[in-house]
């Protein structure tokens, strides 16, 4: 039988049975995605175990995934909107602010939950193998089915306040799109970042807090002034919530020029997460 | 090559010693060093700095179906072999093939979460060993029958009792059916009738032609499942070759490290009340010959004070510690040094001995003049391995079971 040799532990497929071949880290890249394919049913079961966990032995239930942001749109609506007054686009106030907070929220958990995702497998991690990757990955998807729950809501509020979408609401995909791939590319840096110095796990709570603020959560981008929007469509997150408000309320006119940059930064820290991640992950089980 | 499972090619693995320290320290003190720093993590040997090699240098081949047992002291480069094999961690240098889907067992039950069933933690935990769902669902009842928790199928791992949640977890791991499996002192936890079960179960994997490399402290269980042994030390092979012979060198050097460093107090003079040490050179702790080879030892006395009129004695025990045979070269009246020194050299030409293949324990005795002054029990190790010393054509099998020394003698048979 010949041994097939493929890079870094790469598993290949020759005539006889699969041969592994072991080796100390070398390359760059490394992405395995034939191995990445099949362990897929493996991300099926960290989502549906993630899903299946998190509100065992709770009274509420599934009904935090509503209460949250419910309770925070309520909040903001008070005090950003009837005491400060902050223009809304002309949004009914609590569609206005519900509407950022699903991302926004979306992403703020995923975002948590995949940077503590490496360290909390610790004992996992330095006991099987499986591609590591899928532990951010787990923790992203996991969390989408909070926030289509609190869709729900959200519907019942546009019926209520009479607010139709209209035909962009068909880009939601896209947005969504844009959203998981922002908390799994910050995901990706911070999750092994964390594993190696347990100060990110410190830091991520206040930086996403940081973050809020400098997102379009309780105020429109359009209160930017024009000459720092350049810098302010350097946030991935900018551009999501300004496209899930329009894209759920039909209402405002998105800047494409700032939905593209947002596209093109996430692009970069994914390509970036994906290969810093892939580094880290050989002497993971190591440092851990 | 087709019959090559996994091959071992100069593993070599580093650590290094601050990494524990080292990742404490703050993501200031690193973002100091430079940024590069968070990228230079990538496990090459970095000259400078602290370092140990948990593994050196490991080079073997194992066969389609062999069961090859890997036993070692703790810190003897085990887990980090088997740790690179099933790919958690990479070897700084070498490499490793591997032909096969591999199932790794360095430990029961990891990955399994409290909240869920036992249900829900067979599927999960059989997809994180690398099993398919359908594969899980097929083995599914054969897992639980084995584990014996039909009646708690449905009931949150939390509350099973720590047996319970053992069977279960080993019912996963010993259903995958991989055509490599390596395991780590799984035999090691549970009760009597769990880890005999277990031991079946593994019996019966090594008897289906799989391939299995087995970690263990359970001296009794790599003798019976492994046709092969492994011995680990520092990092290195020190021998690999049957259980039998493997064993009695693994416990002979355990006796060596149970009597410590050659030194000793024992004295019987009043006159010389301190300690005497016995200088080995290099390597020569531990001697290995094939039956019938000439034996010679040669290690260096250091006295507390002037001594004169030396003689030595040899006393080699098999691992019960019954002596085999003694030696001295008090009673044999060899010529002695009246100067007195400090520091004596004996050398010992034992020639051929016929001791029969096995691992034994030499005692070194010193006297001054007719009264032994020191004693150095299990100072060297002698490992005597087989040979055809007959010219019957080829190892007897067993003749070790004939007795310590082996001796062909002269033979007169004729009708009377």
């Amino acid at each position: 039988m010949e041994a097939v040799r493929a890079p870094g532990g790469a598993v290949v497929d020759s005539a006889a049975a699969p041969v592994t071949v072991i080796r100390p880290a070398e390359g760059w890249l490394g992405v395995n995605q034939r191995e990445l394919w099949s362990y897929r049913e493996l991300l099926y079961f960290l989502v549906w175990r993630d899903i299946k966990v998190r509100y065992k032995q709770t009274v509420i239930g599934v009904g935090w995934a509503i209460i949250q942001p419910f309770f925070t749109m309520v909040v903001f609506t008070l005090f950003f909107g009837l005491l400060a007054r902050v223009p809304s686009d002309g949004l009914p106030y609590p569609v206005f602010y519900y509407a950022a907070l699903l991302p926004w929220m979306y992403f703020a958990n995923a975002l948590t939950n995949a940077t503590n995702t490496v360290v909390e497998h610790r004992w996992v991690i330095t006991k099987i193998y499986f591609p590591r990757v899928l532990l951010p990955m787990a923790a992203v998807v996991s969390g989408l089915l909070d926030l289509g729950i609190a869709l729900t809501l959200l519907g019942g509020m546009l019926l209520f306040y009479g607010v139709a979408p209209g035909w962009p609401i068909l880009l939601l995909p896209v947005f969504l799109l844009l959203a998981v791939a922002t908390a799994l590319g910050v995901g990706l840096w911070l999750s092994p970042l964390n594993a190696l110095y347990r100060d990110v796990r410190y830091a991520v709570p206040f930086l996403v807090q940081l973050w809020m603020f400098a997102s379009p959560v309780a105020y429109p981008s359009s209160l930017v002034p024009e000459r720092w929007r350049g810098l302010y469509a350097l946030n991935p997150m900018a551009g999501v919530i300004e496209g899930f408000r329009w894209t759920l309320s039909g209402r405002g006119s998105p800047d494409f020029g700032v939905m593209m940059m947002s596209a093109a930064i996430v692009l970069a820290l994914l390509l970036g997460g994906i290969v810093y991640f892939n580094r880290v992950e050989r002497t993971l089980a190591d440092v851990i | 090559m087709g019959d090559i499972a996994i091959r071992a090619l100069g593993l070599s693995k580093q650590y290094r010693i601050g990494a524990r320290e080292r990742r404490q320290t703050t993501l200031r003190d690193q973002l100091a060093h430079g940024a590069v720093g968070l990228f230079r993590r990538n496990g090459r040997p970095v000259a400078g700095e602290d370092t140990i090699w948990a593994l050196k240098d490991v080079s073997f081949d194992v066969t389609r179906g062999e069961v090859v047992g890997v036993i070692g002291r703790n810190g003897a480069g085990k887990s980090t072999l088997l740790k690179i094999l099933s790919r958690i961690t990479r070897p700084t240098t070498g490499q490793a093939e591997i032909h096969g889907r591999v199932g790794s067992l360095l430990e029961v039950g990891t990955g399994f979460h409290p909240e869920l069933t036992g249900r829900e933690n067979i599927y999960l935990n059989g997809a994180l060993l690398g099993m398919k769902k359908a594969e899980i669902g097929r083995k599914f009842d054969e897992i639980v029958a084995f584990a014996e928790v039909e009646k708690f199928i449905d009931t949150p791992v939390k509350r099973y009792s720590s047996g319970m949640y053992l069977r279960l977890a080993f019912g996963v791991a010993a259903h995958l059916e991989p055509e490599i499996l390596i395991v780590d002192e799984v035999l090691a936890v549970g009760d009597m009738p769990f880890q005999r079960k277990c031991f079946g179960k593994m019996a019966e994997i090594s008897t289906e032609g799989r391939t299995v490399l087995l970690v263990s402290h359970n001296l009794g269980a790599v003798g019976s499942l492994c046709a092969r042994c492994v011995l680990l030390e520092a990092g290195q092979i020190a021998l690999d070759a049957d259980p039998e012979s493997v064993m009695a060198d693994y416990m002979a050097r355990h006796e060596m490290a149970l009597s410590g460093p050659p030194r000793t107090r024992v004295t019987g003079d009043p006159d010389l009340g301190a300690e005497f040490v016995l200088h080995l050179k290099k390597d020569a702790g531990e001697v290995g010959v094939s039956c019938g080879d000439p034996v010679r030892l040669e290690f260096d006395i250091e006295a507390p004070r002037p001594l004169a009129e030396v003689t030595a004695g040899i006393v080699l025990r098999n691992l019960m510690g019954e002596p085999v045979v003694g030696m001295s070269s008090r009673v044999q009246n060899m010529p002695r040094v009246s100067s007195p020194s400090r520091f004596w050299r004996v050398s010992c030409d034992m020639g051929s001995l016929p001791l029969n293949a096995g691992t034994y324990l030499a005692g070194v005795y010193v006297g001054k003049g007719d009264r032994e002054v020191a004693r150095f029990s299990n100072a060297i190790l002698i490992r005597v391995v087989e040979k055809d010393v007959f010219g019957w054509g080829s190892v007897l099998p067993g003749l070790r079971s004939w007795g310590p020394i082996y001796w062909a003698p002269r033979w007169d048979i004729e009708p009377k």
